[in-house]
């Protein structure tokens, strides 16, 4: 299981040829209050860096773009329902989507963990 | 000593139930015999039951709505410096020229003969425009600013459709600090947008666009001066490019105010710009009244100018109503008349009493204004970005770093300070935007009231008096909104405290 990021602050974590989506801690930091969710329905595909999910919070409206190409096999519900799912574990259970990748090798092009910390000291 | 009244007024800050708490249910004002003899011709469609509306006499109704008027904040009662709002003094002679009953008192169907001075006006006012933006031509019947975009956007995508580029000429190019109805209006038309990068210094990356232009790019849409306060210098290098690769460009001209009578934006190679009448010639702004969005189309898309028009011939003035002649090419009618003839007749009212020279001092004092206000605040706050400014003064939320305090806090303080805040979080391109735009309404005493009062307020934020700043505004009729709560989850329907007792009314 690896967990990788991008430039964007969306988080990707790999379990074989799936893989779950959401947003950094960072990113929710800077959002503040998220009031407001809207995914994809399941069964869509996407090419990396497409527009996939919206969020909007007290301060700004985000697109939430696919890390990498896929298709999507499963919404949080929840966080449509209870935005603040996202503010309380943006990393854990205020995760965004589920993809099944449809080309793994995309991974290699994005961030760990310790080059995503720098990404953000840097910003 | 308690700070609480009987009445929960103080003093002339007084409180407004809702109508709905107000009101009298089982009251009206006449109280007319049930009528006796007469057949229901309804079928059954009849009333069955109240529909629960709550009456008033009429001094409360008009208690009721001057209570609620008194809680508003006007440019009539201080600076109201919204950047990108150009929040102007509109002269009182505006007002009574659009209240002279032949400007007022028409109706639009009214035959053309018998209201030919109230098309004069607007014939002229057409000649204004054109003149002060350079451009030969003009449509006046979008009703605002996003409305005229969208009229530009559907001219140039009627003019590539008309050289069969339809399906091929599809994104757009729009600058990341751009006004959110640019990339609105551009999806509206069908198009798909392109961010373009801004550079270190605020501005449209010149050659990030080229790289970006092609066969498929339909038009830019470029804000001048942009939403950052500053003149886009390679705007005309911008212009050759894109016409160049084949498309239009699109000029956002909400912020006109600060080039008005300086630089004409025909020259700067633009295609068609909007110009927000409500702003730039004073009349009320948005929400404070009707917008007006006139259209200056350049000689290319002149001819997919849309109906109606007004034009000239000899001594007469006529309304174009059909595609036929010069209008052959018409992308067709976006509203059912001519436009805001009110704010037709202010925005002229307010042209031929500044004169060509005024409307250039307009611009002149609106850039001097804004940057007094700039070097007077950049002692204690950061600019977004370094150097001159035109009609508005951008800075960062960089210097509240580490004190706790953010940008809407700062806001919320300035309210206490019997201001009405600036723009915030806007534009995007810069952390914790706040965005002012004096205008050149304010004298230097008033300026230097508002410099003086947002320094004490930054000292006092970088001094660590946190609770003025979280607690803010304290004097305000209501204290801080729960946004997040409002947002998530929100009262939209009135419900009585006592169901029970009013349903056995």
């Amino acid at each position: 299981m690896t967990t990788k990021f991008t430039k964007d602050h969306e988080w990707i974590r790999v379990e074989g040829d799936t893989a779950t989506v959401g947003i950094t801690k960072h990113a929710a930091e800077q959002l503040g209050d998220v009031v407001f969710v809207e995914l994809p329905d399941v069964g869509k595909s996407f090419s990396q860096g497409d527009d996939m999910a919206v969020v909007e919070s007290v301060k700004a409206a985000s697109d939430v773009y696919a890390p990498v190409s896929g298709e999507v096999i499963e919404v949080n519900q929840s966080i449509v329902d209870a935005p603040e799912g996202v503010n309380d574990a943006p990393e854990g259970d205020g995760w965004f989507v589920k993809l099944k990748l449809s080309d793994p090798s995309q991974l290699d092009g994005l961030m760990d963990e310790a080059a995503y910390k720098e990404h953000v000291a840097n910003a | 000593m308690t700070n609480e009244t009987f009445t929960g007024h103080k003093a002339l800050q007084l409180e407004v139930p809702l109508l709905f708490e107000e009101g009298s249910y089982e009251k009206c004002g006449i109280d007319t015999p049930a009528p006796s003899g007469i057949k229901s011709r309804l079928g059954g469609h009849g009333a069955d039951e109240q529909v629960n509306l709550p009456a008033f006499t009429e001094p409360q109704a008009m208690r009721h709505f001057v209570r609620l008027s008194q809680k508003n904040y006007a440019i009539d009662m201080g600076i109201f410096p919204l950047g990108s709002c150009t929040m102007k003094h509109n002269p009182r002679l505006n007002e009574k020229m659009a209240r002279l009953p032949g400007f007022a008192d028409i109706h639009p169907l009214a035959p053309e003969k018998t209201v030919q001075g109230a098309l004069a006006l607007i014939h002229e006012l057409q000649e204004w425009l054109c003149e002060l933006t350079g451009m030969p031509a003009v449509a006046m019947s979008p009703k605002a600013g996003a409305h005229g975009e969208l009229c530009g956007m559907m001219a140039i995508r009627a003019a590539i459709e008309a050289k069969g580029e339809g399906k091929t000429r599809t994104r757009v190019l729009v600058p990341e600090s751009a006004h959110g109805t640019n990339p609105a209006t551009a999806a509206q038309c069908g198009f798909s947008v392109d961010q373009l990068p801004a550079t270190e210094d605020g501005r449209v990356d010149l050659e990030a666009m080229k790289a970006k232009l092609g066969p498929d790019v339909a038009a830019i849409m470029v804000t001048n001066p942009n939403t950052c306060g500053l003149f886009e210098r390679d705007i005309r290098a911008m212009a050759d490019a894109v016409h160049e690769a084949g498309g239009y460009f699109y000029c956002d001209g909400a912020n006109f105010n600060a080039i008005v009578g300086k630089a004409r934006p025909g020259d700067l190679g633009v295609d068609a710009m909007h110009i927000n009448l409500h702003k730039t010639f004073s009349t009320p702004h948005g929400g404070g009244g009707p917008g007006s969005g006139p259209t200056v189309l350049s000689e290319a898309l002149r001819p997919f100018a849309p109906i109606p028009a007004i034009v000239k011939e000899g001594d007469t003035y006529r309304i174009i109503e059909e595609e036929t002649g010069d209008f052959a090419k018409s992308f067709g009618r976006m509203v059912a008349f001519h436009g805001q003839m009110g704010m037709f007749v202010r925005a002229l009212s307010y042209m031929l009493s500044h004169g060509a020279d005024g409307l250039k001092k307009v611009g002149e004092d609106s850039v001097l204004n804004a940057n007094y206000v700039r070097v007077r605040l950049a002692e204690e706050m950061t600019q977004g970005y370094p150097g001159l400014c035109m009609h508005e003064a951008l800075f960062s939320d960089k210097w509240l770093k580490d004190t706790g305090i953010g940008t809407l806090d700062f806001a919320k303080a300035m309210i206490d300070e019997g201001f009405h805040p600036m723009t915030m979080y806007f534009p995007l391109v810069v952390s914790g935007a706040m965005l002012i735009e004096p205008t050149e309404t304010e004298s230097k005493q008033s300026l230097d009231e508002f410099c003086d009062s947002l320094l004490a307020l930054a000292r006092a934020a970088k001094a660590g008096e946190t609770e003025r700043f979280k607690n803010a505004p304290r004097f305000a009729p209501r204290g801080r909104l729960d946004e997040t709560r409002a947002a998530r989850k929100p009262v939209l329907r009135w419900t009585p405290p006592n169901p029970e007792a009013m349903a056995a009314e």
